[in-house]
């Protein structure tokens, strides 16, 4: 019954779960990352261009996270160097991601998907579903049990810790919003791999509900990425139409639970304290 | 309030300090600058004839009225949400939610325009108010999350957004859907609930120019914000809480009571793009109708620097880039996503214009 949605929730929570991580490196660096969707979608068009150009899955994976990570070096210029207002160049760079896309590759033709694993008792998946996990846990290593993550959490909490140790907060910061770029182009890699095809505008608000998952998450990776597999669990159900649910209301879930969250009736949520700030 | 007084400080406003508002006004003109420049120039490496494009620009929006009448029709909305953005920006919040709040109200109008029967004296101004309500409760929820738990307006008012795409195709598909149609949409309004489209006083018109009242409408609401932002109390109160909180709270003002009536007022006029929609052009709601008209009544609201007038006059330049987008796509086979990614540069340009100014008064 429940266990016939696993595949469709992996492969839906996949995509989810990476922007998420991408998410949570931004925003622990204290800068808003809005941009989510537009790196994801940037990431899938890079990746269908790149096969489609060499023939190589690989190289499109490769120019996928590269073009990610160039729209998360905008971001990074515009609201780090420049002190842009973050949630309204997020939108921009949705918007651009959008038009770019659009207007480089009106129609796309088949490529070939990321290669799967045959794993034995959980089945035949694209690698990177696998690295999801691995991925998640070496996130949180990284940002709760070294001195970096340490750091780049710290520019997110204080504008004057790291200033304290004269570290350079931009620094961190823009390390904090390439990561960000990279896990969300992987995630566009996989949404384009899975499908073979790029479609006008086919991450579908996937960034914005990554960005909620982040937020129910409590901007931790395991628990960033658990609602990502939470929230995947939903559109499969939604999918497979049983139980005779709107799927609307399924559909909506998430957004209300992370509303929920987010006012603090369930459990707590605290966002990094310069989330969004530049000046102390 | 003095009517006298109010037009001697309009025109003083106006006219005593135009250095000023040129200076204001010098980022957003250099980006149309830019961005015409850097398009002529795409369409230069794509082997076009640039001037060619640009007269094509020209032509499909000036040409006659008939063609301005389709501009102002597709700035109708964009009017509406740009002033929606200003009105939360000024005030330091960001109402991302307007397209959540124009599908809510666009809604409301029709369910009203449906069940009600009244005389259209009475049916308009209650379906109007019906939009305003619906958008202003949209928008006010994620302003009293703020208010009183702290939870980030950007955050809600995202959120808010899906959960009214998915209630509002609910609601279409399941309940509302018109009979024998495989359209998402709902049966026509009431013909008293309409409103008449300009063609039908305005004899350059013809009459297939979907070019109706709402604009009126949009261009009252820019006055009544003009007015509003610079001569009421409330305005007063608006701009001190989004300039200096602290300030206005020593004043005697009630920030978190500012949060939640501010985004009430962004959410209603959100709303009357909905009007626009419903009432002034399709008769019906439609599922999924807008282009993402509340995302463009951010760069809107960029461009006409949070100035009523100055939104009017960017609303325009978007309502033509949009009517242009079509026959730039038709004629020379330049597809529509160039000016999106332009609309998109045009807006990370100005967020960091205002960016490094703001730098520099910081340091």
């Amino acid at each position: 019954m429940i266990l016939d949605l696993v595949p469709t929730t992996l492969r839906m929570a996949t995509p989810l779960g990476f922007a998420a991580l991408g998410g949570i490196y931004s925003e622990r660096a204290g800068v808003i990352n809005l941009a989510l969707e537009g790196m994801m979608l940037i990431g899938a068009f890079g990746y269908v261009v790149g096969t489609q150009v060499s023939g190589s899955t690989w190289f499109g994976l490769l120019v996928g996270i590269g073009f990610g990570v160039g729209l998360a070096l905008l971001h990074a210029v515009a609201t780090v160097t420049f002190h842009a207002e973050q949630v309204v160049t997020g939108i921009g760079i949705n918007i651009l991601a959008l038009g770019i896309t659009e207007y480089l590759l009106p129609t796309s033709k088949q490529v070939d998907g990321l290669p799967h694993w045959q794993l034995p008792f959980i089945g035949s998946y694209s690698f990177i579903v696998y690295l999801l996990p691995v991925l998640m846990v070496v996130s949180h290593i990284f940002l709760f049990k070294t001195p970096w993550g340490l750091r780049l959490r710290a520019a997110g909490e204080s504008t004057e810790a790291l200033a304290a140790l004269s570290l350079r907060r931009t620094r961190w910061q823009y390390l904090g919003i390439l990561l960000s770029g990279l896990f969300a182009g992987v995630g566009g890699c996989f949404l384009a791999s899975e499908v073979h095809y790029f479609t006008k505008g086919m991450t579908a608000g996937r960034g914005y509900l990554a960005l909620a998952a982040v937020i129910f998450g409590n901007w931790r990776p395991l628990s960033g990425v658990s609602a990502c597999f939470l929230f995947g669990f939903a559109t499969a159900l939604e999918l497979a139409n049983r139980w005779n649910i709107p799927g609307q209301l399924l559909n909506s879930l998430p957004y209300i639970l992370t509303m929920i969250v987010l006012i603090g009736f369930v459990g707590t949520s605290r966002p990094p304290a310069s989330l969004g700030k530049m000046k102390s | 309030m003095d009517i006298r007084k109010l037009f001697i400080s309009l025109l003083r406003g106006r006219i005593s300090d135009p250095k000023q508002l040129l200076l204001n006004f010098m980022p957003s003109l250099f980006a149309i600058f830019g961005f015409f420049l850097l398009c002529g120039v795409v369409v230069h490496a794509r082997g076009q004839n640039a001037l060619e494009f640009y007269s094509i620009i020209f032509s499909s929006g000036f040409s006659s009225f008939d063609e301005f009448g389709y501009v102002l029709f597709n700035a109708t909305p964009l009017i509406f949400t740009g002033l929606a953005v200003a009105i939360g920006y000024k005030s330091g919040l960001f109402n991302i939610g307007c397209e959540g709040q124009l599908y809510v109200a666009a809604f409301a109008t029709a369910w009203t325009g449906m069940h009600i029967d009244l005389p259209a004296l009475l049916l308009v101004p209650l379906c109007i108010a019906a939009a305003m309500i619906a958008g202003a409760v949209w928008g006010a929820i994620p302003g009293y999350l703020k208010a009183k738990y702290g939870a980030h307006e950007v955050i809600n008012t995202i959120m808010m957004n899906f959960i009214a795409f998915a209630l509002m195709n609910y609601l279409v598909t399941s309940i509302y859907q018109e009979p024998g149609q495989m359209i998402p949409q709902t049966r026509q309004i009431h013909e008293t609930a309409r409103i008449p489209r300009l063609a039908s006083f305005v004899p350059s018109l013809p009459d297939s120019n979907p070019l109706n009242t709402s604009f009126l409408i949009a261009c009252g609401c820019v006055v009544f914000c003009y007015i509003f932002f610079t001569h009421t109390r409330w305005g007063y109160e608006l701009r001190l809480v989004g300039n200096a909180r602290d300030v206005a709270s020593y004043g005697g003002i009630n920030p978190r009571a500012v949060t939640v009536w501010v985004m009430a007022l962004s959410g209603a006029a959100a709303g009357l793009a909905g009007v626009a929609e419903v009432m002034g052009y399709r008769y019906r709601y439609l599922d999924s109708f807008s282009s993402g008209w509340g995302f463009t009544g951010i760069a809107v609201a960029l461009l006409g620097r949070n100035n009523p007038f100055g939104i009017l006059a960017a609303a325009v330049l978007f309502g033509l880039l949009n009517k242009v987008a079509l026959d730039i796509d038709i004629l020379l086979g330049i597809p529509r996503g160039l000016f999106f990614a332009g609309q998109g540069m045009l807006i990370i340009w100005l967020v960091c214009i205002e960016g490094i100014s703001r730098k520099k008064n910081d340091t």
